[in-house]
């Protein structure tokens, strides 16, 4: 099951078997957009003015203004351009994007073909994580229902603009989340992410211009079109337009997706996801996926969920992923998994990374093991602060801020297991909290 | 049987599956299809030999040493023989607050294995995986890679386990 809330651009009220058909789409005012583009000749330009009008930030983790990144792209260079999708989604915590192209994901062909339109490119990639095979599978269908009806192709819909679009499958590789490791993999390479400058918009998928958004970036587009930029801005609020999808997990009564106003209060987030988890305490709340730095639950319950808003308070709206952790968590623990997998996932090229991150897991890892030494505390923060901004791309930072965050907000509970040896929360308590929970599944 | 089928490693739909991949690229791009044809090579042979990676190089027109390197990056290539069943369980954080980690310990002691052991009967293969972006399915895991199984309580673990023949 996947939760919905009630206010929705992408996911809303689309959750259905048959929902990612085209068919269903163009009952739902599916590719309207497109068709009212070239019925009316609209204007590259006007496109992108509308998109920058809708305030749509990049919804992958930097927040980046969309309509901004897509006036970069050289339109009149010539020769081939590209429009890349990252449906790469392995930040822990985001399960969003799955969301959409198994239920809608003629929103995010539509989309990328807009997109394409705008941005003067004849060919799009859909980089889409390895480890949803069916979901890869569905958007190939998917893909096929658009090319038979000429929405994708040669002179889409009658007209001189012609675009492909193809789905490109990962294979288990956190770090093609991050944008030119996505290309090196798109180009059949290690995904090692390369040195910026050149960006994509000038060098990007076999060194031509190339946009790179998110998912559920490009399935915003259609209402952004169809409805106005001003109409989208206006559900969010100023600088935070639109809807966004939040993924709720942890301890939390209904994980899932909801679909809410930016701006929203998290306290009313929460009671969407069905509360606490046997009415627990709610402890600390990881607001935007795994890299983003933890927040205790004094400051999250009087947060709205919006970019400004998360930043103000030390932390990130990221993804979009909200790791909720109720009183039964040993933040040490949390920490310790948390580290292990920046560690894995570390493409090795940077020094401070490679070096740092397992650096930091064998720190938290003894500190959780009743090993850890008095100078850890501290030795934890130096070394996050010497990985960040010195690495290639930013899953060294990635690594090292919820490192610090932990530290900042529950370093007593580090402190404790430094001097007892052993965990605050006793270890059946911990169990209990986190055992299998699958009492919303349907 | 053409030339090309005889004296194929692979068999002639996976080879049709290949060229599909290899159509989406550019015609001077056909690199751009490796990690498809490594994925469709392993459904086939089970795990990636040193001969199927040479060959897969050789369809391509790539250095064998090229692929090799795409197929040691990527987490969910088989550089060795696996079980019958590869079973990979997330335990990243947010599946291990609604049980990831005790699923993980089930499996474990249901298949008498560790992570990253195979049973003596060569039927499963154990692995502990990172986020597979289905959070909200916890606890989660992938069978061979390709079939997602969600919200695995420990009946739905024991189905699973029936139904694959143990
Ligand atoms: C380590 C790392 C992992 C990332 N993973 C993802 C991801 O899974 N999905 C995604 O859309 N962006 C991810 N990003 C961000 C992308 O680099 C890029 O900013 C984003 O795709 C741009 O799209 P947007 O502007 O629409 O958000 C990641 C970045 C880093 C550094
Ligand atoms: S920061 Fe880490 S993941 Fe990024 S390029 Fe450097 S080593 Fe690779
Ligand atoms: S943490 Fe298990 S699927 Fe995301």
């Amino acid at each position: 099951m996947t939760a919905l809330s009630g206010h929705g651009v992408v996911l809303d009220g689309i959750a259905g078997e048959n929902t990612w058909r085209l068919e269903d789409y163009l009952k739902r005012g599916g590719y309207a957009a497109l068709k009212k583009i070239i019925a009316e000749q609209i204007p590259p330009e006007n496109i992108i003015a509308e998109v920058k009008k809708s305030a749509l930030r990049g919804r992958g983790g930097a927040g980046f203004p969309t309509g901004l990144k897509w006036s970069f792209m050289p339109r009149a260079f010539p020769g081939a351009k590209y429009i890349c999708c990252n449906s790469d989604e392995g930040e822990p915590g985001t399960f969003k994007d799955r969301d959409i192209i198994r239920y809608n994901p003629h929103a995010l062909i539509e989309g990328m073909i807009i997109a394409g339109y705008a941005m003067g490119c004849g060919t799009g990639y859909n980089y889409i994580h390895g480890e949803i095979f069916a979901e890869y599978e569905r958007f190939e269908a998917a893909l096929a229902e658009a090319r038979e009806a000429n929405l994708l192709g040669s002179n889409i819909l009658g007209s001189a603009f012609s675009f492909e679009l193809h789905a490109h499958h990962g294979y288990g590789a956190y770090i093609c989340g991050e944008e030119t490791a996505l290309l090196e993999s798109l180009e059949g390479k290690k995904g090692q992410p390369r040195f910026k400058p050149p960006f994509p918009a000038s060098f990007g998928l076999y060194g031509k211009p190339t946009t790179i958004n998110n998912t559920e970036t490009f399935a915003s587009i259609p209402y952004i079109i169809r409805e106005g930029g001003e109409a989208f801005l206006n559900l969010g609020k100023p600088n935070n337009g639109g809807t966004k999808l939040f993924s709720v997990s942890g301890h939390v009564n209904r994980p899932g997706n909801y679909e809410i106003p930016l701006g929203t209060p998290f306290s009313e987030l929460l009671e969407l996801a069905g509360g606490m988890r046997g009415g627990r305490k709610l402890k600390a709340v990881i607001p935007g996926g795994s890299s983003a730095p933890v927040l205790p639950a004094s400051i999250m319950m009087d947060l709205t969920m919006d970019y400004d808003a998360i930043a103000k308070a030390g932390s990130m709206l990221g993804s979009g992923a909200v790791i909720v952790m109720d009183e039964t968590t040993c933040m040490v623990r949390a920490l310790e998994r948390l580290s292990y997998f920046y560690f894995e996932e570390s493409c090795g090229q940077c020094t401070p990374c490679r070096e740092g991150t397992g650096w930091l897991y064998r720190m938290v890892h003894r500190i959780e093991h009743g090993e850890g030494r008095a100078e850890d505390l501290e030795m934890l923060t130096g070394v996050s602060d010497n990985i960040m901004g010195r690495t290639i791309c930013a899953l060294g930072d990635a690594a090292a801020m919820p490192v610090k965050s932990f530290v900042k907000h529950f370093g007593d509970e580090f402190a404790y297991h430094i001097q007892h040896k052993c965990c605050l929360v006793p270890h059946e308590v911990q169990r209990e909290g986190s055992k299998i929970y699958v009492e919303h599944a349907c | 049987m053409s030339e090309r089928q005889a004296n194929s490693m692979l068999s002639a739909e996976s080879l049709q599956a290949i060229d599909r991949e290899v159509a989406k690229y550019p015609a001077d791009r056909k690199q751009s299809a490796v990690m498809s044809a490594l994925r469709i090579a392993q459904v086939e042979k089970g795990w990636l030999a040193s001969e199927t990676i040479e060959f897969v190089a050789k369809y391509l027109g790539m250095p064998p040493i090229a692929v090799y390197e795409v197929a040691s990056f990527y987490n969910m290539y088989d550089l060795k023989p696996v079980g019958r069943h590869k079973l990979t369980v997330c335990t990243n954080l947010p599946c291990a607050l609604s049980g990831g980690f005790d699923a993980g310990e089930y499996l474990k002691q249901k298949l008498g294995i560790d992570y990253n052991e195979t049973t003596a009967d060569g039927r499963f293969t154990l692995k502990e995986g990172e986020c597979m972006g289905a959070c909200g399915d916890a606890p989660v895991m992938l069978v061979n890679n390709h079939r997602m199984c969600s919200w695995m309580s420990y009946d739905k673990i024991d189905k699973l386990l029936e139904d694959l023949g143990k």
